[in-house]
């Protein structure tokens, strides 16, 4: 992960003002050859697809309780076990379900994602 | 019922509770007399801190020290500093108290501001670390056009972070009121005058320790404080629900949802404007640029989410043990005219919002009151020289450097200018927060958040995600979300009402985000499909250089070369 840090990162640091459009940001040739690159174009695809379901997941789950907040009251209230609620085990259930999607994303990140991206850095470098 | 939900969306949303926000409320303020304890562990606190401060001040040369602490924030300390931001002493006094008077519903809000993280991490925060340097707008204007972009991306923070810092001013103003028995100007003074310290000498290094610091005193107080409930209970959630349902005068409708969100359509602008808004604020966006690389700011996300998450979870256990342990005790509250008799929700000493505050009494002693105090007070603090930072940002790095120098000022000039800015913007919020004392500000919040949401967090996403993106669609879809959320508000309930008089409101919503956000996305949708300029041209040809560097932080590379 080293080389990814020190081409990519360290740069944004740098007192190198960012170029927009208008101040007529020269073309690269390299960045032609990165998005052409089929490494590249896995790691994007996959990320990207990766990213979406995550948070098509997180806007279901989430909006799924306040929809049963806002419309069916009576099931949340519905008793499970003593004094506990339905409701209050789905309010749990949101909050632990939030970090354990971030967990599986951060999971798939340091492995395949960076993975693909050290493969990435090898493949310009030759 | 939606009159109510306007008062507790924007008190609870980080800024201050309800109760603290209505004036008579803090008739309680005579009855707090000096607290010493309290007083001797807030100093040495500040006193910590300005030490901590005064080392950053002589570290901190570069302007990437000053807004980016140089990009030498570890995942694990920047983790800290985000649930730092976002742990106010709103979440953990007005959710508990919240949850005292209602049970449940506390619930709806938790969960509301924690579920905008893992959005965060899965589409900003990797992105935003390899495209930007120091603010939001950075990478909002990488590819369009500098001085509209910056001034639509500043705009929307210097919004965002004015409604925001006000409600905190006026909240900390009785807060500290409350739990010192100091003069509301005083307390508004001080809070100001440290967060100018903080700010102008510290910068981001600052600012960020000084969070990490309150992080840790407030996750480790309020651990503490729903353990040592837990313990009375045998450990178990179980017997401390069945203890405060017996207890509670509303009884068992306490674990169920009640009047809280009532109208379909305000809970789900609500939960909009909540989960979206958290990825549009300045002040927390900018922590992702404090960080080594894109590997760091999406750990330190990680991270975070567990650490606010179990956070809110404590603040739940502490309000239900606020019901079980406090509410058949009269010690803690104004006791009626025969002596004996109070309402269990509405005559708490100091209000339901010092429930945290006088469990921390019943649990651990005056010292460990004084620890919660002395807390509360440096979790305000902390929050807004965040917010004073995210501010002065945007007028040196954004306003000032791109726009009105087009970029020829020297580093030295921008960072002087940037500590001028945190001292202007901290003399600005000692005025209004002494102006808005007994204003009806508790709007002001979730107006922050539905602003975030609907300018701010549009703009980014927009010119990240979307090829098509041209800088007429960013500019007018980001002004339209602004003035949309800002005049929904205005003629909601709480503003159109409350404070104007009138009899009827013209937003039927408490909050504007579920309208609001959709506009603007739209807008900037459809202004860039017709935007034929030749500049929008280059801007769409430009994205592929951006769609590389912000997905591998490669293309940076480009300008050391050249």
């Amino acid at each position: 992960m080293n080389t990814i840090k020190t081409i990519g990162a360290s740069a944004p640091l740098a007192a190198t003002t960012v170029h927009g459009a208008g101040d007529g940001l020269e073309p690269d040739p390299r960045l032609d050859r990165v998005a052409a690159n089929p490494i590249f174009q896995t790691l994007v695809r996959e990320r990207t697809r990766y990213g979406w379901i995550l948070t098509g997941a997180m806007l279901v789950v989430y909006f799924g309780f306040i929809g049963l907040i806002a419309f069916d009251k009576a099931l949340l209230a519905t008793k499970v076990g003593g004094t506990a609620s339905l409701g209050f085990y789905m309010g749990m259930f949101v909050i632990v379900f939030a970090f354990l999607l971030t967990g599986i994303y951060v999971a798939r990140a340091n492995t395949r994602f960076d993975r693909l991206s050290a493969e990435l850095v090898r493949s310009l470098a030759k | 019922m939606i009159r109510i939900l306007p008062f507790l969306a924007a008190g609870l949303a980080l800024g201050f509770a309800p109760a603290l926000a209505a004036g008579p409320d803090l008739g309680a303020v005579e009855k707090s007399p000096t607290n010493w304890p309290a007083i001797g562990m807030f100093l040495f606190f500040v006193l910590f801190t300005l030490g901590i401060t005064y080392r950053a001040a002589k570290g901190s040369k570069s302007a990437a020290d000053f807004y980016a602490a140089g990009g030498g924030i570890s995942a694990g300390t920047n983790s800290l500093a985000i649930a730092g931001d976002y742990m106010s002493a709103a979440s953990f006094l007005g959710i508990s108290g919240l949850v005292y008077s209602s049970g449940f519903d506390g619930l709806i809000y938790s969960t509301g501001f924690l579920v905008g993280w893992p959005i965060v991490l899965f589409l900003i925060a990797e992105r935003l670390r390899n495209l930007g340097k120091f603010t939001f707008a950075d990478v909002a204007s990488f590819r369009l056009d500098q001085t509209s972009v910056r001034i639509i991306s500043a705009t929307g923070t210097l919004v965002v972070v004015a409604f925001y810092l006000i409600a905190q001013m006026v909240g900390a103003g009785k807060l500290i009121q409350l739990l010192f028995g100091l003069p509301y100007l005083y307390a508004v003074v001080l809070v100001g005058a440290l967060m100018i310290i903080y700010v102008a000498f510290g910068g981001m290094k600052a600012t960020t320790w000084v969070q990490v610091i309150k992080a840790g005193l407030l996750l480790g107080g309020a651990s503490f404080m729903a353990g040592a409930v837990l313990y009375q209970y045998g450990f178990s959630p179980e017997k401390l629900f069945a203890a405060a349902v017996q207890t509670h005068p509303k009884g068992d409708a306490i674990m169920a949802p009640g009047g809280l969100v009532t109208n379909p359509i305000d809970s789900i602008s609500l939960g909009v404007g909540l989960m979206f808004g958290t990825a549009g604020l300045p002040h927390i966006l900018m922590r992702f640029f404090t960080v080594s690389d894109a590997q760091a700011a999406r750990k330190s996300v990680f991270y975070a989410t567990g650490l606010i998450g179990y956070f809110y979870i404590l603040t739940f256990i502490i309000g239900f043990g606020g019901i079980a342990l406090l509410m058949s005790d009269p010690s803690y509250f104004k006791l009626g005219a025969d002596g004996t008799t109070y309402d269990k929700l509405k005559d708490m000493l100091g209000g339901t919002n010092m429930v945290a505050v006088n469990l921390a009494n019943a649990v651990g002693g005056p010292y460990f009151l004084g620890f919660i105090s002395a807390v509360a007070f440096a979790t305000i603090l902390a929050v807004v020289a965040g917010l004073t930072l995210a501010g002065a940002s945007a007028i040196s790095h954004d306003l000032y450097a791109q726009v009105f120098a087009r970029g020829r000022t020297t580093e030295k000039a921008e960072v002087n200018l940037s500590k001028a800015s945190a001292v202007g913007i901290g003399i600005v919020a000692i005025v209004l927060g002494y102006i808005f004392e007994n204003q009806n500000v508790a709007f002001m919040v979730g107006l922050a958040f539905s602003v975030a949401a609907s300018c701010n967090f549009p703009v980014l996403a927009m010119s990240i995600l979307w090829r098509g993106t041209t800088t007429w669609g960013a500019l007018l879809g980001g002004l339209v979300g602004l003035v949309a959320a800002v005049s929904m508000v205005v003629l909601s309930d709480a503003v159109w009402v409350k404070t104007f008089g009138h009899p009827v409101a013209l937003f039927p919503y408490a909050n504007p985000a579920l309208f609001s956000m959709p506009l603007a996305f739209l807008t900037i949708w459809g202004v860039s499909v017709l935007d034929r300029t030749r500049r929008g041209n280059r801007e769409r040809a430009a994205f592929d250089a951006q769609f590389v560097r912000s997905e591998t932080g490669i293309g940076a590379s480009g300008a050391h070369a050249h």
